[in-house]
């Protein structure tokens, strides 16, 4: 075992100074559900561990411009049991929910999920189609990045050796928006997604969709935005044709590796039904705001 | 390396430890402070043995390291019975015979105190939800389900 240092600071710039000071290997501790695995595994064997829980930032949920400013280390739990957050964006907290039993929602967080880059990760997809914003703080200050720009494959991100996304904007949405995500496994819970879906809509007073969003999870190296998927709800007021076009480009858009879970053919069928059943769901609740 | 002084509360004691920074919450519980109730099973948070609460919030304490635990509180299932007299929960396993090794049984019996002290009426299908993250390879399930929801029913004095 190689001596691995533990450091807890208690603002964004002391982290990132920590990171930037770093002379090996530093890793990010957030809820810790993913790292303690890879540490125990000795798949990682990092010089630094740097938690970000004391960070008031990474920590609290707050109302920002009609949406929600997220804190990338607030438990699942925490998001689960936030009333508005729910509300305004429930396929993001549907989703979230997914990840894990209730030990592993009392710790795990948007933002380690986010930046430990499984293909497969749950709330991914969902932020995707919800538009979320990752705000990420480095030593050159602070940028906006779109979630889906984070990850760039399994295991890997976009970010800097110095850089920490502190937190995520799930945006303000107009009347008669809503989202939802479905993933596939094959028992009830407690298992790794075969393929995600995620969409998010806007339908207006007529019924028909203004707005949409589509993410897929679990069928390319990273988390697809699909926008033939969302140009197929578009215009239409989710009729069988259009949900036929919506279920053929998310089949169209996946590039899936055979493994366990599932085979290439059997992950691009379900992407497209998984996309299909979302978009129903998502509408029956926009039609309910 | 110096190891890391750690100060926090356990069961509503003060306590400090030293710890290596990547000794879990479970290595410290059951190697420096002999509180050995919470199992080790997976050691990669799929099983559930080693459930405590963290602050009130249900984890594996596999998963959180020793050193996080500055200025928290901890609460194990060594906290669950009150001397000899024995938490509802565990008097209902015992008649309802909801448990055979007992590896598995001190995380369902923190995880189902979790879910009755948030929601005291909870259905089948909430019960067995909950507990999706404790593993047994002894019972089925279906005792320790019946022996919660007898508790729960008991503690509503219904």
């Amino acid at each position: 075992m190689n001596d691995m240092r533990y450091e807890a600071p208690d603002t964004v710039d002391g982290a990132v100074a920590l990171l930037a000071g770093a002379s090996g290997e530093a890793r990010l501790l957030a809820g810790g559900t993913d790292l303690l695995v890879q540490l125990r595994a000795e798949m990682i064997a990092p010089a630094l561990v740097v938690d970000l829980k004391r960070i008031p930032e990474l920590q609290s949920i707050a109302a920002e411009d009609g949406g929600f400013r997220v804190g990338a280390a607030v438990s699942g739990a925490e998001l689960g049991e936030h009333p508005g957050v729910k509300a305004l964006w429930p396929g993001v907290v549907e989703a979230t929910e997914l990840i894990g039993s209730t030990q592993i929602q009392g710790r795990a967080s948007l933002g380690g999920n986010l930046c430990n880059a499984s293909p497969a990760a749950d709330s991914v997809p969902a932020m995707i189609a919800a538009g979320a914003i990752a705000r990420v703080a480095g030593s050159g200050g602070t940028r906006e990045v779109a979630v889906e720009e984070i990850a760039t494959g399994p295991g890997q991100t976009s970010l800097a050796k110095d850089e920490i996304v502190v937190s995520i904007l799930l945006p303000a949405r107009p009347p008669g928006s809503s989202d939802a995500y479905l993933r596939f496994i094959p028992r009830t819970e407690m298992d790794i997604a075969v393929v995600g879906a995620g969409v998010s809509l806007t339908l207006d007073a007529g019924g028909v969709c203004s707005a949409a969003r589509v993410s897929l999870g679990a069928v390319a190296a990273r988390a697809l935005l699909v926008p033939e998927a969302a140009e197929a709800l578009i215009g239409s007021k989710l009729d069988a044709a259009a949900l036929a076009r919506l279920d053929a480009a998310a089949s169209a858009a996946c590039r899936p590796i055979d493994d366990k879970r599932g085979t290439k053919e059997y992950r691009i069928q379900v992407a497209g039904v998984l996309a299909r059943r979302a978009a129903l769901i998502a509408a029956e609740r926009a039609g309910r705001n | 390396m110096a190891k890391n002084h750690v100060t926090t509360t356990i069961n509503g004691d003060a306590v400090e430890f030293l710890c290596e920074p990547e000794d879990t919450l479970l290595d410290v519980l059951r190697d420096e402070l002999h509180l050995t109730g919470s199992k080790e099973g997976c050691s990669s948070g799929d099983c559930g043995a080693c459930s405590v609460l963290l602050d009130g919030r249900l984890v594996c304490a596999c998963l959180v390291l020793g050193v996080e635990l500055t200025g928290h509180e901890v609460e194990t299932i060594e906290a669950m019975a009150h001397g000899e007299v024995l938490h509802p929960l565990q008097s209902k396993f015992i008649e309802h015979a909801a448990l055979q090794c007992g590896v598995c049984t001190p995380g369902i019996l923190v995880a189902a105190k979790a879910l009755l002290d948030k929601n005291p009426d909870p259905s089948e299908t909430e019960v067995r939800y909950w507990l999706a993250g404790n593993l047994c390879r002894c019972t089925g399930y279906d005792k320790i389900v019946r022996a919660v929801l007898d508790a729960a029913a008991d503690m509503r004095g219904s």
